[in-house]
């Protein structure tokens, strides 16, 4: 039901491809396909209105050029101004002041303030190499202090000693005299979560902003929240003041429209996102990857960074030397079914790939996981280095002695040696190609054809 | 202290306030036709009763009313008997079933949720009615997770097992059944760390605890709660949808509605899974914990008085 966005652009795609010429009325229609793929998205509606009727301005009238399809053109333009909207990339954290400068971190209940401070400090720490103190101003919620104490043991920053019954202004105040007198450059004031209708918690944030003078204030939100994103922005903003956005949860499956939102309402960047839930897990905003996933498009550019960070180059090179000679044997596909597992879980890869929705439910029946793959480098593995290197040899009853060193029957060995066959085939396919369809073609020959068996 | 119903109608009638006029300023000026009824429709979208759910809404009202005048409340009561009408059949209170001894409750969700704070109320108030209650602080992966439960036990008055920091999660339960059931405790609820549905690592560790109980109790857990927050969009339904697939969810919760978000994603989730919806949480007190009551939850949502 929800990963109809992808499918209807396609469909619209595919409709429009076939009309050829785009008009107004196709756009109009894409349009309101669109408008539902936002909605879906949990983008809130006035933001979808406001999208909707600058992208039927643009579009309109908009020259199609020769190379692509009017349906491709339409997708382009929003995808496009969806971009636009998001913001620059890597808006980065402003510490511009004198030291100590504050962040302070605001945002509803269970947002993931306390986690994100930290994730923020241990970046700052790291990457910006400065000297960090922490301090939780929570003083509601049962145990809050002492987790961001935990984090701070975890990340070896300091954090602002609790003091019994000291309310959240006084320990901002403590924080920052703290900090001056021990040379610390940047201090991280966690608060308490707040509802945006709760007037008087909105002034304390305000009070503590007032007295602590800080660079940023950093609304974090979760990337799952829904139509009242819109207003709990707005209220942030004008109640306290935020100068940008945390999003939080953003390894979730959800669409992300918050984001939109937020950006649109507040016009404050969106400086961070939460990507996991282990501490370094936290990146720069990138409105590509954002937009693709409103747009059900999947994250390309962050597949492409995951398969450029684990796949050692060498390997590829020698790979690429091997399928230009057109040779591919047992031996190599296990090396990619390495990769492959180097990448990280089979879900996640998968969800960053484009249209990848449209195929889940083959994917599904197919039974593609992270177990298959470990299954199939066991029957390589138990074979001899000869038989991996010709596959040829590969009788009856060498095959029966393969199936049951690797625990399987074999029926599992024929269909991994089935697959070997495409993938070399399509291998010498691109060998005579040259070295030009690499990047891509490495890609596709990693993963097992859709409908493979298990 | 003001009653239930008045929280969570304060909490409802803010988040309503624009729905209300949204509503009213549509039905006053005009009668109901296509663009009132497009524009209606949108007012649920920005409620977060999602796009298909709103369309249906709207056509129940367009069914009895298309092409008369509608006086704004009527409008509005026809909306909220509709939603309530989808709503009605789950509503159901959490209870404890006698006859296990302990009825275990495992508590999941995404992590933020209000798994631990939910559980802490929930205690609390089964141990009003009598019951003795034993909690399992099975969140060994958040950072003072096992302290901010065992604030919350302390106030319940209840005893609770714990574990070392990144401890085995399901082994934790297990020991923890071992002990209720060795005590004779009537309610065991298992806290567990929050997971994003999409992570299958997770969801596993999740599984494997189910299994564990069983090995003590082959109808253990006797409910599996799912929590939900009112901020939530859309993502609701995959949530529900793997967690059930996952662990076999038997009801629902849903916490901080004494926000400004309108949780309509609840009507739409009732008419897909139609799994129980137990309680709401409407405040960070104590007794902030309601059975949900869909009547209430309707006539709110749509701005009107009970």
């Amino acid at each position: 039901m929800f990963d109809s966005l992808s499918e209807r652009l396609g469909n619209i795609l595919d409709k429009l491809r076939k009309r050829g010429a785009l008009s107004e009325a196709d756009v109009g229609e894409a349009l309101r396909e669109v408008r539902v793929a936002l909605l879906e998205a949990d983008v809130a509606l006035p933001v979808v209105k406001d999208f909707i009727s600058a992208v039927k301005e643009r579009a309109v009238g908009a020259e199609v050029l020769r190379s692509v399809t009017p349906g491709q053109m339409v997708v382009k333009i929003v995808h496009d101004h969806l971009v636009e909207m998001l913001g620059p990339e890597e808006s980065h954290v402003n510490l511009a002041g004198t030291p100590p400068v504050a962040i302070l971190m605001v945002g509803l209940q269970g947002s993931g303030k306390t986690t994100t401070s930290a994730k923020l400090g241990l970046r700052l720490k790291n990457r910006d190499k400065k000297k960090v103190l922490m301090a939780s101003l929570d003083v509601y919620r049962p145990a809050a202090q002492q987790q961001l104490a935990v984090l701070g043991e975890q990340t070896e920053i300091a954090t602002l000693p609790a003091v019994l019954g000291e309310q959240p202004l006084a320990i901002a105040k403590r924080a920052m005299t703290t900090a001056r007198r021990e040379g610390v450059d940047v201090v991280i004031l966690d608060t308490a979560g707040r509802l945006h209708i709760d007037e008087e918690m909105m002034a304390e944030a305000r009070a503590v902003k007032k007295a602590a003078k800080p660079t940023e204030t950093l609304l974090v939100a979760d990337a799952m929240t829904g139509q009242d994103a819109v207003n709990m922005a707005k209220e942030f903003n004008e109640k306290v003041g935020i100068t940008g956005i945390a999003l939080t949860r953003v390894d979730g499956d959800s669409r992300g429209g918050a984001a939109l939102s937020m950006r649109a309402v507040t016009g404050c960047p969106i400086k961070l996102m939460g990507v996991g839930e282990k501490l370094d897990e936290i990146e720069s905003f990138h409105g590509e990857r954002i937009a693709g996933r409103i747009l059900g498009m999947g994250d390309v550019i962050g597949l492409v960074e995951k398969a450029a960070e684990t796949i050692e180059k060498e390997d590829a090179e020698k790979m690429t030397a091997k399928m230009l000679k057109g040779k591919f044997t047992l031996e190599d596909m296990s090396v990619q079914l390495s990769q492959l597992r180097k990448m990280g879980s089979l879900d996640g890869l998968l969800g960053m790939i484009p249209g990848i929705s449209k195929m889940k439910k083959e994917i599904a029946e197919a039974n593609i996981d992270d177990k298959m793959i470990a299954r199939q480098q066991a029957i390589i593995q138990s074979m001899t280095p000869e038989e991996r290197r010709n596959a040829k040899v590969l009788n009856g009853s060498r095959r029966r002695r393969i199936a049951a060193g690797s625990g399987g029957t074999v029926q599992d060995v024929n269909r991994l040696l089935k697959q070997y066959k495409q993938m070399a085939g399509m291998m010498k396919k691109m060998g005579k190609r040259g070295k030009k369809g690499m990047g891509r073609g490495g890609m596709q020959g990693m993963m097992p054809p859709p409908g493979f068996p298990r | 202290m003001k009653g239930w119903f008045n929280r969570l109608k304060d909490g409802l009638s803010r988040s309503s306030t624009k729905l209300k006029s949204g509503v009213g300023g549509l039905l006053t000026k005009r009668k109901l036709d296509d663009e009132t009824l497009e524009a209606l429709e949108e007012v649920l979208i920005a409620s977060d009763l999602g796009v298909s759910c709103a369309a249906k809404l709207a056509q129940a009202l367009a069914n009895k009313r298309f092409g008369t005048e509608v006086p704004e409340l009527e409008a509005r009561a026809v909306l909220a008997e509709a939603a309530a009408e989808i709503l009605a059949p789950v509503a159901k209170p959490f209870t404890v079933d006698g006859a296990h001894k302990p009825h275990v409750a495992l508590v999941c969700g995404v992590n933020g949720s209000g798994k631990t704070t939910t559980i802490g109320k929930m205690a609390k108030q089964l141990g009003d009615d009598g019951l003795s209650v034993m909690i399992a602080a099975c969140d060994t992966f958040r950072a003072a997770a096992v302290e901010q439960l065992a604030k919350w036990a302390e106030r319940a008055g209840c005893p609770m097992v714990s574990g070392a920091p990144g401890a085995d999660a399901a082994g934790l339960a297990f020991e923890a059944l071992e002990k209720a059931k060795a005590e004779g405790v009537d309610v065991l609820m298992i806290d567990t760390a929050g997971r994003l549905h999409n992570k299958t690592g997770l969801m596993e560790e999740l599984q494997k605890m189910v299994r564990v109980l069983k090995k003590l109790d082959p109808a253990a857990p006797h409910d599996c709660l799912l929590v939900l927050e009112a901020t939530v969009g859309q993502n609701a339904h995959n949530q529900v949808e793997t967690f059930k697939e996952m662990v076999d969810v038997s009801g629902l919760i849903m916490t901080k509605l004494d926000g400004a978000a309108k949780g309509g994603v609840v009507v739409a989730l009732a008419e897909r899974f139609g799994l129980p919806m137990h309680a709401v949480g409407v405040g960070e007190a104590l007794e902030d914990l309601r059975p949900f009551d869909a009547h209430v939850f309707a006539r709110s949502l749509m701005g009107l008085e009970d």
